[in-house]
């Protein structure tokens, strides 16, 4: 018999907001977190794209400076949503020889990496900071995350670039029902606003360049989209063997009931326009959930607004829902937050379980004249969702044709 | 060239940025790793930026035997000689 996980904390450090009450509130409002870059780069290196969301509450004003000078930003983000979801989860008296962590990033420590390069091409090697190896690497989150909660039962660090966050939480579910593990505190992380990532993203044209309006710019199923809004952040999970979660009362979100990762063999950047490896992708995870079509009220999309990724997904969801599609309601979060890449995963997972915990389906915001060839329910203000036993859905795409989701059903 | 007392309270000053230790708790007879609590990784970084502010350099080899806050003021107070 498969062990039942269930969610029982939340965390996340967000462009609208930075912790989980203030983020949902938002979600539920309609905001953006897309703002005018004002840094001297912008103009320096003469990028394409002037703007991006940054996290609305800055590392430096949780985390102490002496703590903060060890960790890259991703995992200063990181860190500060694993200690939330801790708290949240009200776990005190644990054995932590059996807590895992499975916490994602789609690029890692590439603050830490460039920063580096410049000292040591203007002061050279000597300046090098000898901190700079375990803050670049990308498993310096997982590690720091490990190290900060005493978690003992192994560390990993799934890196499939945008589909990291979601692939954390399928092996988090593989962690506690093979027995290696009956906590995993499950996550992503990812700080890569820095010109470089600006610029190579701008190169291969995935960058809306609505320089003029960045809070209109992250508009996903929306005939007028060019490209998504680099977003940066942090979500995290505490996942729980539900035996354990009902043996100490906790407060269960939901359950975590299937999960899986597929790979479209495809190519390397460009979704499979057939959309069939997301099409596995969503019929693996309902069937490791024991879900039917009918059971899916919600799905937070991937919808990261690019005019090539939007309809793909479509396309997969009413190959694996068929008809039901239709009486779906659907959320495209990015619009609100730009695109957390290695994060994005984590910080919709935490959406989901509160779409299905306080059953509201959060806004897609900046949808004016949607794509007659998306013809989704697309969520643009809060919506209840029903009564009853129901079941939402999460997707996240990765360049290099990773497809991940997970479906988490009510309790 | 700095006094004695000059290169204790830049020391400190460094110890504080890197470690967060308040600075009069960086005093002479201190160990850095037994007293101060300070880690390899942060005492290179304690050096590096030491060599810069004192304009001196401390030898890779010679930061071993740098025990106490006493023998890295002598060192740098030496070296600037």
């Amino acid at each position: 018999m498969t062990r039942k996980v269930v969610i029982t904390g939340l965390g996340a450090t967000t462009p609208i907001g930075g912790d989980v009450p203030t983020m949902w509130n938002n979600a539920l409002k309609g905001v953006s977190g897309a703002r005018t870059l004002e840094d001297d780069w912008v103009a320096k290196y003469e990028l394409p794209v002037h703007f991006a969301a940054r996290c609305s509450t800055p590392a430096l004003d949780v985390l102490s400076r002496v703590e903060a000078k060890r960790m890259d930003p991703s995992t200063q983000f990181g860190v500060i949503a694993a200690r939330e979801a801790w708290a949240d989860s009200g776990i005190t008296d644990f054995d932590k020889d059996r807590l895992a962590v499975a916490f994602a990033t789609g690029i890692g420590g590439v603050w830490t990496l460039l920063d580096a390069w410049d000292t040591l091409k203007e002061k050279g090697p000597r300046r090098v900071l000898p901190m700079t190896v375990p803050m670049l690497m990308p498993n310096g989150v997982a590690a720091a995350v490990s190290l900060d909660l005493g978690a003992r039962a192994g560390a990993h660090t799934p890196v499939s670039a945008c589909a990291s966050g979601t692939e954390a939480l399928h092996l988090g579910l593989d962690l506690i029902r093979s027995g290696k593990a009956d906590v995993v505190m499950c996550g992503g992380a990812e700080a890569a606003i820095h010109p470089m990532p600006l610029a190579a993203f701008a190169s291969m044209q995935a960058l809306s360049r609505r320089n003029d309006e960045p809070e209109r710019a992250s508009r996903p199923y929306d005939t007028g989209r060019d490209g998504f809004v680099m977003g940066e952040g942090a979500g995290a999970l505490v996942l729980e063997a539900e035996e354990h979660a009902l043996a100490r009362g906790a407060r269960i979100y939901g359950e975590l009931a299937g999960t899986s990762v597929t790979a479209d063999a495809y190519h390397i950047t460009a979704p499979d326009p057939a959309g069939l490896g997301a099409t596995r992708a969503l019929k693996a995870a309902m069937f490791d959930g024991r879900i039917q079509p009918e059971d899916v009220v919600h799905v937070n999309a991937h919808a990261t607004s690019t005019p090539v990724g939007d309809k793909p997904e479509y396309t997969a969801l009413r190959a694996a829902l068929g008809n039901h599609v239709d009486n779906v309601a659907v959320s495209a979060t990015k619009s609100q937050m730009g695109h957390l890449l290695g994060a994005s995963g984590a910080v919709e997972a935490v959406l989901t379980v509160l779409a299905v915990y306080d059953r509201k389906a959060p806004v897609t915001i900046n949808l004016e004249n949607q794509d007659p060839e998306i013809p989704l329910d697309v969520v643009t203000s809060a919506r209840d969702l029903p009564a009853g036993n129901i079941v939402a859905l999460s997707n996240s795409f990765g360049f290099g044709g990773h497809n991940a989701v997970i479906a988490v059903r009510s309790v | 060239m700095a006094s004695n007392e000059e290169i204790l309270a830049g020391l400190a000053e460094i110890v504080n940025e890197e470690t967060g230790l308040a600075p009069e708790a960086v005093e002479l007879d201190k160990s850095f790793t037994e007293d101060l609590d300070i880690d390899s990784i942060s005492m290179m970084t304690i050096v590096v930026n030491a060599e810069e502010k004192f304009g001196v350099r401390i030898p890779d080899e010679e930061v071993k035997n740098l025990k106490t806050v006493g023998d890295a003021v002598s060192f740098i107070a030496g070296a600037q000689a």
